[in-house]
């Protein structure tokens, strides 16, 4: 019998800090491209869903030496749960298999429909990746005015009330790009071919994505930066997102560090 | 009216009376009953719940009245694995306190708490065997059967169901296999108050809760249960002396409540020293590893070093040295203070590992919230006590609960 060898994939994404204006685009992109519901009043922070948030963070000094930077936060599609083991913190807890890492993309997806909505992933997660639905969105609140349900995708399943939601790095997309080159007799889809709805519409091109494990992504390209770092990196959580930054506040200010400990590079 | 239902010999208020001790707590309940189907008609938005306090009082409250509810299964075990006989005079109440524990943990969670509750058995169907919240789920509904079980002949031994042959013949036969329910009891309870107390510490991500452990489990397992069985006890102690307070008669003898309080007392002792190891060994270890010093933990909002020193010391050693002094054991005055203060002492620590876990941000650049409980919360929290004051209640009322009763208060009435 002919084995059939899949490349393994782990898909990721570069945030260029040093570009990013905190526009916002990449949030209502993403909330756009993902059916992520809201209501009419949205000013409850604690409870309103971005899968892409975006963080001002600010390096505390006193006007003239005073820094403001964003720093979007898509889910960090973490790959160990901190002791080695190939889970990020959020798989390993959930209850009923409702999230899972997928090893041939690297892909942390929510089942929706399987979901019991115990919330302990959200516990599980340092980075606040993770929503659940207080309302329903769909059905009782009705957040469109009418005819706007119309624009809703058809690609993402829209989410009922009580199940916790995340970034998918828009799975649906690579879906898509895979049905599009099965159609054209390929095994496997070109670089530009698959990338998110926030990487897309980043006027700044801020954030790049690819394929990690081909080198010739430019993805991979750029984790090789000095400058390039991950969020709560020493966590080893292993996430798929790399940011870049060449001050050294903003990096400092991406993890805990004991006092006087100097920031460092990029790890593991 | 009901005197018919009544065990013999025993004297209970007049039906009047009952009615009107129960009434507050049929309010309560019904303010719960309100506030639980809100919950359930209109989602979690009813609570104060957020994405960052995504466990709050209702988590706290289960993991206290778990811990609480102990005492069933250690009296259990006592009485029936190791053999203290002496043991027997309070073990229906154990076993009472112990269903009411659980039985309200498991309506909070199974009904309440959970985003999708008909989806509860997706957690069996479709389990991830990593979780420990799975592990949790399993062992408490077995351990909520294995206690109903321990229940029925306590049930049957009403005076009114005495009567029928076959019930009698029954429960009859359950008290003969009761020593192998409280085995499998044992095993359960051991091993889902571990796995509570393993739910927060394999949060990696989360330096607050994270520790190291053995093999998969985390020392947090360890320390769960062995807080939860010197707190168990305690929480028994206090039940048997307010059902005596109320009904103004001795129900236990005090070799008993003694001996109990001994046990507990010692085992504070052990948990204790095991948790301050732990607690030096987390500052030295996972702490720093995450970057992080101690006193980051203790900074934010109201949640100070305080905690950690009330935990420890105010509602750690203090009781745990009376309950150790057999001469301080014996002043009922001192008894109920240093039960009072390990019942405490161990709801502080499941409050701290729930609700500081979640409040203290792992970003640095995140910012601390805060988050008070609605109504409706509160509603489903008293409901739960309410529901335990009815069960235990109405079974003192109609059951046989304490053996010695009419001995220790002969010539009184």
């Amino acid at each position: 019998m002919e084995e059939i060898k899949t490349e393994k994939h782990k898909y990721g994404m570069v945030i260029d800090l040093d570009k990013c204006t905190g526009c916002g685009t990449c949030m209502v992109a993403c909330a756009s491209e993902n059916n992520v519901t809201f209501r009419a009043d949205e000013s409850d922070k604690q409870r309103s869903i971005a899968w892409m948030q975006l963080y001002k963070i600010n390096n505390g000094e006193k006007f003239p030496k005073n820094r403001t930077s964003y720093f979007p936060r898509p889910c960090m599609h973490c790959e160990e749960d901190g002791n080695g083991k190939k889970h990020s913190p959020c798989v390993s807890v959930c209850v009923s298999t409702a999230t899972t890492l997928d090893e041939s993309t690297g892909i942390v997806s929510q089942v929706y429909t399987r979901c019991v909505g115990c919330r302990y992933c959200q516990a599980a997660c340092p980075y606040h990746a993770r929503y659940f639905n207080w309302w329903d969105g769909y059905k009782y609140f009705k957040p469109f005015p009418d005819g706007m349900e119309r624009s809703l995708s058809p690609e993402v399943s829209p989410r009922m009330r009580g199940v916790v939601e995340k970034c998918t790095f828009c799975h649906h997309r690579l879906m898509r790009a895979k049905d599009t080159a099965y159609a054209q007799g390929r095994r496997e889809i070109e670089e530009e071919e698959y990338i998110t709805a926030c990487a897309e519409a980043c006027p700044a091109r801020a954030i790049v994505f690819g394929d990690l494990n081909n080198p010739d992504h430019k993805v991979s390209q750029l984790i090789k930066s000095p400058n390039a770092f991950r969020l709560l990196e020493r966590l080893n959580t292993k996430p798929k997102v790399y940011y870049l930054s060449s001050k050294e506040w903003v990096r400092r200010l991406a993890d805990n560090y004991l006092p006087g400990e100097p920031v460092s590079g990029l790890k593991g | 009216m009901d005197s018919a239902l009544i065990p013999h010999n025993v004297n209970r208020c007049s039906t009047g009376k009952f009615l009107l001790w129960t009434s507050p707590w049929l309010a309560l309940f019904a303010w719960g009953t309100v506030s639980a189907l809100l919950c359930l008609a209109l989602g979690l938005n009813q609570t104060n719940m957020s994405d960052i306090f995504v466990f709050a009082l209702w988590i706290v409250f289960d993991l206290a009245v778990i811990a609480l509810g102990a005492g069933a299964f250690f009296t259990g075990f006592l009485t029936y694995i190791i053999g203290r006989k002496e043991l027997k005079d309070i073990i229906y109440p154990a076993v009472i306190i112990g269903f009411i524990c659980y039985s309200g943990a498991m309506i909070m969670l199974g009904v309440a708490d959970v985003g999708q509750p008909i989806r509860g058995w997706f957690i069996f169907w479709h389990a991830n065997v990593h979780s420990m919240l799975v592990e949790v789920s399993f062992c408490i509904t077995c351990y909520l059967t294995v206690l109903s079980i321990e229940y029925i002949p306590i049930i049957l031994e009403n005076r009114g169901l005495k009567k029928i042959r076959e019930l009698d013949i029954f429960g009859h036969s359950l008290h003969h296999i009761m020593a192998l329910f409280a085995a499998i009891g044992t095993f359960l309870s051991f091993f889902h108050q571990g796995s509570l107390g393993g739910m927060f510490g394999v949060m990696h991500a989360r330096p607050f809760a994270a520790r190291e452990g053995f093999y998969i489990w985390p020392w947090t397992f360890f320390l769960f249960i062995f807080s939860a069985i010197a707190a168990g006890p305690c929480f028994t102690i206090l039940c048997t002396r307010l059902t005596e307070t109320l009904g103004r008669k001795k129900l236990v003898p005090d070799t008993t409540i003694q001996l109990l309080a001994k046990i507990s007392g010692w085992l504070l002792s052990i948990y204790l020293l095991l948790k301050i190891a732990d607690t030096i060994n987390w500052i030295y270890g996972v702490v720093p590893r995450a970057g992080q010093t101690f006193m980051d933990f203790y900074k934010q909002g109201p949640y100070g070093v305080w905690l950690l020193v009330c935990e420890i010391f105010v509602f750690g050693i203090i009781p745990a040295i009376i309950l150790m002094t057999p001469k301080a054991c014996k002043n009922n005055g001192w008894l109920i203070t240093a039960c009072l203060m390990n019942c405490t002492g161990i709801v502080i620590n499941r409050f701290v590992f729930v609700i500081l876990t979640l409040a203290i941000p792992v970003m640095p650049f995140d910012r601390f919230w805060s988050y008070t409980p609605s109504w409706q919360e509160w509603g489903v929290t008293f409901g739960i006590i309410a529901f335990g004051f009815l069960v235990f209640s109405v079974s003192y009322r109609y059951l046989p609960l304490f053996p010695r009763e009419k001995e220790l208060n002969e010539g009184k009435a």
